[in-house]
């Protein structure tokens, strides 16, 4: 699944395709043919251009095993760093700097062939010790990589030759290849990753201002195809006002990730600019501790989602854009399934649920809000909606830190509301100490059952059973996905729209010449 | 004057040690716990206590405060959760924006308020006179981030003659971009802070203007405008400096804002991302600094006026500082 093009260039051509009849027709060809924004490919464009990327996720450090990082996966995955998987942005893992890999029959040892050729910035050539350092660096004790526990399978890593790596596991996993798509191949030689770095990647860091940029210039030994650019920057904002006016006064090129609808309209019918709608993995969630009563019955789960209104919500949110889901699973997720009529809106039907479960009169519970948005309004919708069903929301709004504390850590809650944004994250509900407490056998056993799994097709066919099980049960409520919206001056092309993994890969970018 | 310097630089380092304590107590009474800022959603609990045990928060509150008192005397702001980088580094790195910002903000205003002002004081009866202390009322009203964003909105977004913020890559390696960069920010704050500090200087040069010597040194001879700047200036400034103390002390504090209207990297930008992520140090640091600064400003204006005023200084002799 690819994104829609919603916005054109002046760019030659383009203005009459706009006003044309068969603007609908071309818009999913191209969204088909194509992940990225393809608008003005055969316009001449400046090989030594410099593209300014202005964005709201400003790393904190430059190591993504060093603790949350949504900033410096955006600036480095695939940019300065390459794993020996890559996520493309429709959400395909393909080989990196593995040139073959074979899997044993027992599918718990995995070799890789490396790339031949590949060095790095300093100089130094890839070897299978480097792999061998670069995956030890994230499942390490002191690792602070959220994504640690997914390598856990990994019993042993052996280097035989220095184009060979050999990953041992301790139970099979499916997912290895997708995983190791977030591991950076670092430099073993390298020192001070918090600061600079040593990577294989088409860009090398040029300078970090903190607080205001993060310059990427082209590696002219890049193995690969070379970028389509001459320079990178990322110009970080804590405003989204002050970013949608760099934008709109040239200072910036493209805004990453707009966050806030309003801001569209000045940009979206305007022929300097194109807007691009695309598939986000971000999950706007209604989550119940599922461990304590009166959620903890599955009518009175399935009764709350059917009284609420998610398009209604979605609308009054994002207008036009963002997608409804019926479970936690995005349509950029292989196992994805159209489960957005189980619990359909209902209110008449959440009433009976709710007299079924005892709960006739309603009752009432606390509703744990971050204070950010879109929470507090996402929260006055669905109180306005419960009370239709007697059921009274007493909304507590609380920091981001505190719902780490108190939700996260405690599992001191009743309900509360959070954005899940992450590919390929429904594994948690396989997870009974997880925050929202969800536990199913079936679910937990489907789950580890996918990991296990032969190949794709049977883990692709376990998830999707555990994702209709999940829905089923309204484990949580899945109000809608967020959209990916990337605004951009009409003089470039060649980003990414769908952005998984926070991952902005720069180097296929062209800006047309003056 | 020795004791009193003596006396004035004793309740400075009181007053900073002070400011210690309540921003320790305060970040601590806010709920959540700092090694958040280090961990993310799927963050296991060994990832968790580890988190703690590197930012501390696993230690009773006694113990958090002595190490931070300790490294306070050794004049050591700490190193940061969340960049493990020293506090004390990206504070200097960061006042490299908001000093000139918040230095060029305040000159302007002077250059803005203090003839504008004179000149509104003198000619009262004049309409431009009437004129000029409205629209000074009406600055003081706006709030500045509103300011700036008129700005914004008239001078980068509609004219694109300045950019409408961001702060060049180089820093000050280029000084003409960055004054460029700085331009709309430095006029929101000149306009802002010279609208108040107008008032200051027109009810001022009213006293002096309404006072016996400048009635005396005209009977005596002098035109007008000798007898002002020869009495009147000298005796106007006393109360103005004590104002521009606390006028520049604002205008530091005024960055804050103004740096996140214009995306600047100044230490304004700083203290709010390091509330946002929880950052003890950061907070803490930027917060002691921008004291410090205050303090010594209010130190130093505090002697400027016993430099141009004889008469304090004799008071201050006899005890009464």
């Amino acid at each position: 699944m690819t994104g829609t093009i919603i916005g054109f260039g002046k760019t030659a051509g383009q203005t009459r395709w706009a006003r044309g009849a068969t603007l609908a027709a071309t818009t999913l060809a191209l969204a088909l043919s194509s992940s990225t924004a393809v608008l003005a490919e055969d316009a001449k464009f400046d090989p030594n251009a410099s593209i300014t990327i202005g964005s709201l996720y400003e790393p904190q450090n430059l190591d993504n095993t060093a603790g949350a990082g949504q900033g410096i996966n955006e600036a480095f995955n695939g940019n300065v760093y390459e794993a020996l998987f890559t996520l493309t942005d429709a959400g395909d893992v393909q080989p990196g700097l593995v040139a073959e890999q074979s899997v044993s029959d027992d599918g718990l040892t995995y070799t890789f062939k490396l790339r031949p050729g590949v060095t790095f910035h300093s100089g130094d050539p890839l070897t299978a010790t480097d792999v061998k350092y670069s995956i030890e660096r994230v499942t390490a004790e002191q690792s602070k990589s959220s994504r640690k526990k997914s390598l856990a399978t990994i019993s042993a890593i052996e280097a035989p030759d220095d184009q060979t790596v050999v990953v041992k596991l301790s139970a099979r996993s499916i997912s290895l290849p997708y995983n190791l798509s977030y591991v950076w191949i670092v430099n073993d030689a390298a020192k001070d990753l918090n600061a600079s770095e040593d990577g294989t990647g088409p860009y090398r860091l040029d300078e970090w201002r903190r607080g205001s940029s993060l310059a990427l210039i082209r590696n002219d030994k890049y193995w690969g195809t070379a970028p389509t650019n001459g320079e990178v920057v990322f110009q970080y904002f804590t405003d989204a006002t002050a970013l949608n006016n760099a934008l709109l006064t040239g200072a910036v090129d493209i805004i990453t990730s707009v966050q806030s609808p309003d801001s569209i309209a000045q940009f979206k019918d305007n022929p300097d600019f194109t807007v691009t709608a695309g598939q986000s993995t971000t999950k706007e969630l209604l989550a119940f501790n599922d461990r304590v009563a009166p959620f903890d019955n599955v009518k009175v789960r399935k009764a709350i989602a059917r009284a609420i209104d998610d398009k209604k919500l979605l609308t009054s949110i994002w207008g036009e854009y963002g997608t409804l889901i019926g479970s936690f699973v995005p349509p950029t997720d292989p196992w994805y399934v159209d489960l957005t009529a189980v619990d359909a809106y209902d209110v008449e039907s959440a009433k009976a649920l709710l007299k079924e479960a005892g709960f006739a009169d309603g009752f009432t519970f606390k509703l744990d809000t971050p204070n950010y948005d879109p929470h507090p309004i996402v929260a006055q919708f669905i109180q306005s909606e419960l009370a239709k069903v007697n059921i009274k929301v007493e909304i507590n709004v609380i920091t981001a830190n505190e719902w780490y504390t108190k939700v996260y850590k405690a599992h001191d809650f009743q309900a509360t509301l959070q954005e899940h944004v992450n590919h390929r994250d429904i594994v948690f509900y396989g997870n009974p100490d997880f925050y929202w407490g969800y536990n199913n056998p079936k679910v937990v056993d489907l789950i580890k059952a996918s990991e296990a799994a032969a190949n794709t097709d049977e883990q692709t066919a376990q998830l999707k059973e555990a994702n209709t099980i999940i829905a089923e049960d309204a484990a949580s409520n899945w109000l809608y996905l967020y959209p990916q919206i990337v605004v951009s001056s009409s003089a470039v092309t060649g980003y990414p729209v769908n952005g998984l993994n926070s991952q902005f890969f720069a180097f296929g970018i062209k800006k047309s010449e003056q | 004057m020795l004791t009193y310097l003596v006396r004035r630089f004793a309740i400075l380092l009181l007053s900073l040690l002070i400011a210690a304590v309540v921003l320790f107590v305060l970040l601590r009474l806010l709920p959540g716990d700092p090694a958040n800022a280090l961990l993310s959603v799927g963050a296991d609990a060994v990832q968790i206590e580890k988190a703690r045990e590197q930012v501390g928060s696993n230690l009773p509150l006694w113990q958090q405060f002595l190490r931070f008192a300790g490294s306070l005397a050794r004049f050591d702001l700490g190193t940061s959760f969340v960049s493990g980088k020293p506090v004390i580094e990206e504070i200097a790195a960061r006042l490299t924006v908001t000093v000139p910002l918040a230095l060029m903000g305040f000159v302007l205003s002077i250059l803005i308020a203090v003839p504008l002002g004179i000149l509104s004081a003198v000619k009262a009866d004049r309409w431009y006179g009437g004129l000029i202390s409205t629209v000074s009322q009406l600055g003081i009203a706006i709030p500045v981030f509103w300011v700036g964003i008129l700005l914004v909105t008239l001078f980068a977004v509609t004219f694109r003659l300045f950019p409408s913020g961001g702060f060049p890559r180089r820093g000050w390696q280029n000084e003409g971009q960055v004054l460029y960069a700085l331009a709309l920010p430095v006029m929101t704050i000149g306009l802002v802070m010279g609208a108040s500090l107008l008032r200051y200087v027109r009810s001022a040069t009213q006293d002096v203007l309404g006072s016996d010597y400048l009635r005396t040194a005209r009977a005596l001879g002098a035109s007008f405008p000798e007898a002002l700047i020869r009495h009147g200036i000298r005796n106007g400034a006393v109360p103005i400096v004590s104002i521009l103390g606390i006028e520049l002390a604002t205008t530091l504090l005024g960055a804050v804002v103004v740096e996140r209207v214009f995306a600047l990297p100044g230490l304004g930008s700083m203290l709010l991302l390091a509330i946002e992520q929880r950052d003890y140090p950061n907070v803490q640091g930027v917060l002691f600094i921008s004291t410090l600064l205050v303090l010594l400003i209010g130190f130093a204006a505090d002697l400027t006026q016993r430099l141009i005023d004889p008469r304090l200084r004799e008071r201050a002799v006899g005890g009464n500082a």
